[in-house]
């Protein structure tokens, strides 16, 4: 459905430098999967996005989407994918009927299909009730709604999503995946999604991609990156800082743990099994006549993973970048727009 | 219901046709642009009217010589603002949705452009109608050839509108200082609303070169019944000439901005 080789794209910056957004990406993403791009801001997801859906031409490398090259097949690669970008889609002063029948017009059905579609839609999406107010009056996440909508008129064999949630409160983000996996699993189309939230990524996704600094430093499914790179996180609390002291030392001469940190009177490790494990490491810590005061082991997150593979976590990725020159600017990528 | 057709050529007339469709509802589900469009016009009509026709008082009704100056004045306002439109879908996204249509990239911008002729000639329409009353006698022929004349001269400005949002994408204050920078000395000399014949020779020789004067003179030929003249010839020609410029500016800086 989507094949890259060495997809790259660089920017003129407003200072003149050149900012690599995108640097040799190979993505293959076949029918029906859903998958989900994660990556800190000004990591290249939506450069990425914008070239797999023609509206940004790659610098070098090549890209086909739904059979056809973006660059040399640009109006068949659009009549079959459907898109949701960042902004709202519809025009504010549009009413969200028309909109969808004007989508429906562009994808060549005539005027009664079209309105059939466009009501079949906005009834499938919860919308049916809002058919002719204005978008600009419509909320954050019914504006969302309409949006796929205009990106589902033609049912679409690849439906490319760009940060559909952002913005949205957890309610709405909940509801608004609801509706992309039952047309998915209706349809049977191809997803791919970029995402902030690891939570939804793991929830939704068959496979997820994680970009950083224009490259894929990551790609397997939720499960296969979480045990491949974190593991279980184990946590022993100990009475007092020195006993959590000899705690670490303890766990750092043991074969089967890594990533050895400790805060006060808390101690953190990554494992395999943390069920096998913490029983064991409770038994290791009585027998130097450490007194373990709580314990816990838990499934690593997906934020665990992209901590270890990007050095920092996705929360704060957006508001702490590493440096200012490394990172491909947000305002490289806004002004292009 | 699947949609699998892929064409491979599209019919840019319909594609266009599509696009002004789409830029048109706006107007009609909420015909509050319209009447806003209306107040200019029928102020300075109200205010300046009086004034200026105490000056002309020679040949008839100064209506003959002052309205047709300012549908060409509502002409230059209600489309030379339209870029904004484009800039705020530029920032909002809902260009980038068109974008990703199948729609060939210059019916997007020609759909947009003429669809500046419909709000003005429905404007005209009520400004003509306006002063009928007051003693406005337009030649029928005339007056249809006019409002012909304002579309096209409308479409001309619009598109020059669209170029320029497109163009200052990224500043996007610049729209409205170049805005207000061209359009009151575009105005002035063209003797929309004060006549030039006794300015002086530089603002006379500047005028000559202003499009917007011909089609003005062509305006006022027309409403009074000449139909034939040479005048009405190079204001249809200034108003064709400014909606080619506008398109080809306008194709190329959309274009541009798609690389």
């Amino acid at each position: 459905m989507i094949e890259t080789v060495d997809l790259t794209r660089s920017f003129q910056s407003p200072g003149g430098d050149v900012v690599h957004a995108v640097r040799g990406i190979d993505l293959r993403v076949s029918a029906g999967e859903t998958v989900a791009v994660l990556g800190p801001n000004g990591a290249g997801k939506s450069t990425l996005m914008r070239m797999l859906s023609t509206l940004l031409p790659p610098t070098s490398g090549r890209a086909k989407v739904v059979g056809h090259d973006v660059s040399t097949h640009a109006p068949t690669v659009r009549q079959s994918i459907g898109y949701v970008g960042q902004g709202s889609g519809a025009g504010q002063t549009q009413r969200a009927v028309d909109e969808v029948v004007t989508q429906g017009r562009i994808y060549g059905l005539d005027r009664a299909a079209a309105r059939h579609r466009a009501s079949e839609l906005l009834s499938l999406l919860g919308l049916e009730h809002l058919a002719l107010r204005k978008s600009s009056t419509m909320s954050g996440g019914q504006r969302r709604r309409l949006d796929l909508a205009m990106g589902l008129v033609h049912t679409p064999s690849l439906l490319i999503l760009d940060e559909p949630t952002t913005g949205l409160d957890p309610q709405n983000r909940a509801n608004l995946w609801d509706h992309i996996t039952a047309m998915r699993n209706e349809t049977g189309m191809t997803v791919l999604v970029t995402t902030h939230y690891l939570d939804e990524a793991d929830l939704v996704a068959d496979r997820i991609v994680i970009v950083d600094h224009g490259q894929i430093v990551a790609d397997g499914t939720p499960t296969d990156l979480k045990e491949r790179n974190v593991g279980d996180r184990l946590t022993l609390e100990t009475a007092d800082r020195a006993s959590a002291t000899r705690v670490r030392t303890l766990l750092n001469n043991n074969r089967g743990t890594r990533g050895v940190t400790s805060a006060g009177q808390v101690v953190t490790a990554q494992v395999k099994d943390g069920r096998a494990a913490l029983p064991a490491a409770i038994a290791a810590a009585q027998r130097e006549g450490i007194v373990i005061a709580a314990a816990d082991t838990r499934a690593p997150s997906l934020d665990d993973v992209f901590l270890q593979l990007t050095g920092r976590s996705l929360r704060d990725a957006g508001t702490l970048p590493r440096s200012e020159s490394d990172r491909p600017s947000n305002v490289v990528e806004d002004s292009i727009r | 219901m699947t949609v699998n057709a892929v064409r491979s050529r599209r019919n840019v007339f319909s594609d266009v046709l599509i696009v002004m469709t789409r830029e048109l509802r706006p107007v009609i589900t909420d015909p509050f642009s319209l009447v806003v469009g209306l107040i200019q016009p029928l102020v300075f009509l109200l205010l300046f009217g009086p004034l200026v026709s105490q000056d002309l008082g020679d040949s008839g009704s100064p209506w003959a010589w002052f309205v047709p100056g300012i549908l060409v004045m509502t002409s230059l306002f209600g489309t030379a603002g339209t870029g904004s439109n484009l800039q705020f879908d530029l920032q909002t996204g809902t260009h980038e949705r068109l974008l990703v249509t199948p729609l060939t990239r210059s019916s997007l911008f020609i759909g947009r452009s003429l669809k500046e002729f419909v709000p003005l000639v429905i404007q005209a329409v009520v400004v003509i109608i306006a002063m009928i009353p007051f003693g406005f006698r337009p030649d029928p022929v005339g007056a249809v050839l006019g409002l012909a004349l304002l579309g096209v001269l409308g479409i001309g400005v619009g598109s020059l509108s669209y170029a320029l949002a497109i163009a200052v994408r990224e500043q996007d204050w610049m729209f409205w200082t170049i805005h207000q920078t061209v359009i009151f000395p575009l105005m002035i000399l063209s003797g929309i609303l004060l006549p030039l014949e006794n300015g002086p020779a530089w603002m006379r020789l500047i005028s000559q070169f202003n499009p917007l004067t011909h089609v003005v003179n062509a305006e006022r030929e027309l409403f009074a019944g000449h139909l034939t003249g040479a005048n009405v010839a190079y204001g249809f020609l200034a108003a064709v000439v400014t909606a080619i410029v506008g398109f080809i500016f306008g194709l190329r800086a959309l274009r541009n901005s798609t690389k």
